[in-house]
């Protein structure tokens, strides 16, 4: 294995670790979101609450690493995916602000009105972070981004089918990596109508993911990122 | 001629270089405020809890207590204000990242695995005051403020480097080989900024927090732990507040030894000369001051703006000299509060009872924010047209998309909402007060037994030092 693969792997490992580390916690995010209003939803909420918040934000070491190893290893690389898609890449910058102090400020506030538009805030950028790295995801497989500073087109880079696609499939799986994760944590609270509700979601979107990724084929994604320059 | 060479420099530059160094600068002015809180206050939390075990003082458990709600929601606020800086690094300038991102990613992945190790023990402390035993929940403390010192000092390191680069060779085509991020962390810059960092970091919590509780005090809307809150947050701050005047002029005399144009920028010199004066505040001259300041010489020759041509020369160099001025002025009036603070508690064992130390107090965080805004101004500012030093220009490393500008302005938007958030979240956090009674200052209305009871008390507090 050469040094470049070998940093691959590890890169790799991060970001697998960032997907379900980082994913679960986003995740969660869009079960609070689609969690209905202020009755139904308030005991998966304060489940999500109870379990992220310990951990969320040593979660997001897994993205710095990445980032890092990636313009350590592979500096070309790193500047030109982040220079060509400014765009979805600023829109996940401000979905972490967001998410993370929606998350962090909600928890401070007592008033109903005041936890609601957190937890709007909150939630709505769980959904939109993983779907802007999706789609990050999704120019680099499918060839758009070549080398140098900037050379993508600003919009069809990452606006387009792949990118579609795995904006989708990474909301979907993190939205079921997280209702596994809190459907185990419901076990081990013991609240059995908690495991019922998101063993139900977990079910439902493993079967969603699967199908919506199954019958995307069109274009096989390609390995080696940039190769096309 | 300062002007002519901003000119020269935006005409050469894509149209969004000026975009995208100030969201750079409005994203890192942003987060080094609470990455400085997030260096001070874990150890103000381990102060107030480590006295509290020593003493015994359930105050002192309740002080540590209400410091990390805010702490909590600081720490979060850091955390994501921190991480997509790394984003923004490629986003905006992906010419420097290509060519040097091998060079300077040690000190980050360093920084990486502290703020990992960081992270988790905030949750374990956070988590833990119910959950741990009272030494045990201390212990978890102290992972926190190490990691956060740690933290600031591989960031730093890696500023440092671009202020003076080492560890790699550029050959004439561009290209870099020989890297050496070993030798690139550890450059030249990276002892003066580190040290002037960390305690500015140290300096603006603890004159931060302690404005807050002063406020409080002053206003007589203080519950009964502002005083002691007060006391433990001053300290911090007026303990280190002495010290960053000799680290500040170190980091000056290392400026002056190797980076000569920006001492020269900061300090409004055109001209290379022996004997040069030092300006104060534009208004009058310190014959030989500055060559006495910079090289501890009255004879010695200052290199002047005119020692490079002008398109080599920093940008704004009156706001510059305004942002020296301002720091190095309000980090002497903040030693200097705390020399009047020393004198007091060393004669009295109080803080001084006069109203104008008070209200000098409630002004002093703001005032340390201040000096570490200007600071950093004049670091950053004082590098260009330089984004490595002598080496790539800024305008060489900025991005070649078009319309950066409309991301910043989205930011803008975005920083403000969190501020005004942040803001809220932490008077959300403030305990309720407690009408009349204060525990101690501001002294002039003090009761007497109050009085003898806070002085018994820290008599018995100061055989225990730390």
């Amino acid at each position: 294995m050469s040094a470049a693969q070998a940093a691959l792997a590890v890169t790799w490992i991060g970001v697998t670790l960032y997907a379900l580390f980082g994913g679960a916690d986003f995740g969660a995010g869009f079960w609070d979101l689609v969690a209905g209003g202020a009755d139904r939803g308030r005991s998966p909420r304060r489940l999500i609450e109870r379990v992220i918040a310990p951990v969320w934000e040593a979660n997001h070491v897994w993205l710095i690493f990445v980032l890092v190893m990636l313009w350590t290893c592979f500096p070309p690389v790193f500047a030109a995916v982040a220079s060509s898609l400014y765009q979805p890449l600023t829109l996940a910058a401000v979905g972490i602000i967001l998410r993370g102090a929606g998350f962090a400020i909600r928890k401070t506030m007592h008033d109903l009105v005041e936890q609601r538009f957190f937890g709007a805030v909150f939630a709505t950028s769980s959904v939109m972070t993983p779907y802007a790295l999706g789609a990050v995801a999704g120019a680099v497989a499918s060839g758009r981004v070549p080398l140098g500073n900037a050379q993508a087109d600003p919009w069809t880079s990452w606006v387009n089918p792949t990118s579609v696609l795995g904006g989708v499939l990474a909301v979907g799986v993190c939205a079921y990596v997280a209702a596994v994760f809190l459907c185990h944590n419901a076990v081990v609270a013991g609240d059995d109508d908690l495991v019922d509700y998101f063993r139900r979601r977990a079910t439902v979107t493993a079967v969603a993911v699967g199908v919506r990724a199954s019958r995307d084929r069109g274009a096989p994604p390609r390995l080696l990122i940039c190769s096309t320059a | 001629m300062g002007s002519v060479g901003v000119v020269h420099v935006l005409a050469a530059a894509p149209a969004d270089l000026v975009a995208a160094r100030q969201q750079m600068a409005l994203s890192l002015g942003w987060h080094i405020v609470l990455a400085c809180l997030g260096v001070g206050l874990p150890v103000l939390l381990l102060a107030a809890e480590g006295r509290y075990l020593r003493t015994g003082d359930e105050r002192y458990r309740r002080l540590a207590r209400q410091w990390s709600k805010a702490f909590a929601v600081l720490f979060a606020v850091g955390a994501v204000s921190g991480t997509i800086l790394s984003l923004e690094l490629g986003v905006l300038w992906p010419g420097l990242m290509s060519t040097y991102g091998d060079v300077i990613g040690l000190p980050f992945a360093m920084e990486g695995i502290a703020f990992f190790l960081e992270a988790i023990f905030v949750g374990l402390y956070l988590y833990g005051w119910d959950r741990l035993p009272p030494k045990v929940h201390w212990w978890t403390g102290v992972p926190i403020a190490l990691s956060g010192i740690a933290s600031a000092v591989f960031v730093v390191a890696a500023n440092a480097w671009m202020n003076q680069p080492r560890g790699f060779t550029l050959l004439p085509d561009g290209t870099v080989t020989e890297v050496d991020p070993v030798a690139a962390m550890l450059n030249p810059a990276f002892a003066p900024e580190a040290i002037h960092m960390v305690f500015a970091a140290f300096m603006v919590t603890g004159f931060l927090v302690a404005s807050v509780h002063a406020a409080r005090l002053v206003r007589r809307r203080a519950s009964e732990l502002d005083a002691l809150a007060f006391r433990v947050a001053f300290t911090l701050g007026a303990v280190i507040a002495p010290l960053q005047i000799v680290a500040g002029d170190y980091a000056a005399r290392f400026i002056a030894e190797n980076q000569p144009v920006k001492l020269a920028a900061i300090e409004g010199l055109e001209e290379t000369q022996a004997n040069a004066p030092l300006s104060i505040a534009g208004i009058f001259e310190i014959p030989s001051g500055l060559s006495l300041l910079a090289h501890h010489d009255p004879n010695a020759v200052v290199i002047g703006l005119d020692s490079v041509p002008p398109e080599d020369r920093p940008p704004l160099i009156p706001m510059l000299r305004a942002s020296f001025q301002l720091m190095v002025g309000i980090g002497t009036g903040l030693a200097g509060l705390a020399l009047w603070w020393g004198v007091a508690w060393k004669r009295k064992r109080r803080e001084p009872t006069s109203r104008w130390f008070w209200r000098a107090a409630v002004l002093a965080g703001p005032a340390a924010v201040i000096a570490l805004e200007a600071g950093w101004i004049v670091t950053e500012v004082g590098r260009q047209p330089w984004i490595v030093y002598n080496v790539m220009r800024t305008s060489e490393a900025v991005t070649e998309a078009a319309n950066i500008r409309y991301g910043y302005y989205g930011l803008i938007v975005v920083y403000a909402g969190l501020t005004a958030a942040t803001v809220f979240a932490l008077r959300r956090l403030s305990p309720p007060s407690v009408e009349p009674q204060l525990p101690v200052p501001p002294a002039d209305e003090i009761d007497e037994a109050d009085e003898i009871d806070e002085v018994d008390e820290m008599d018995a507090d100061a055989g225990s030092p730390g």
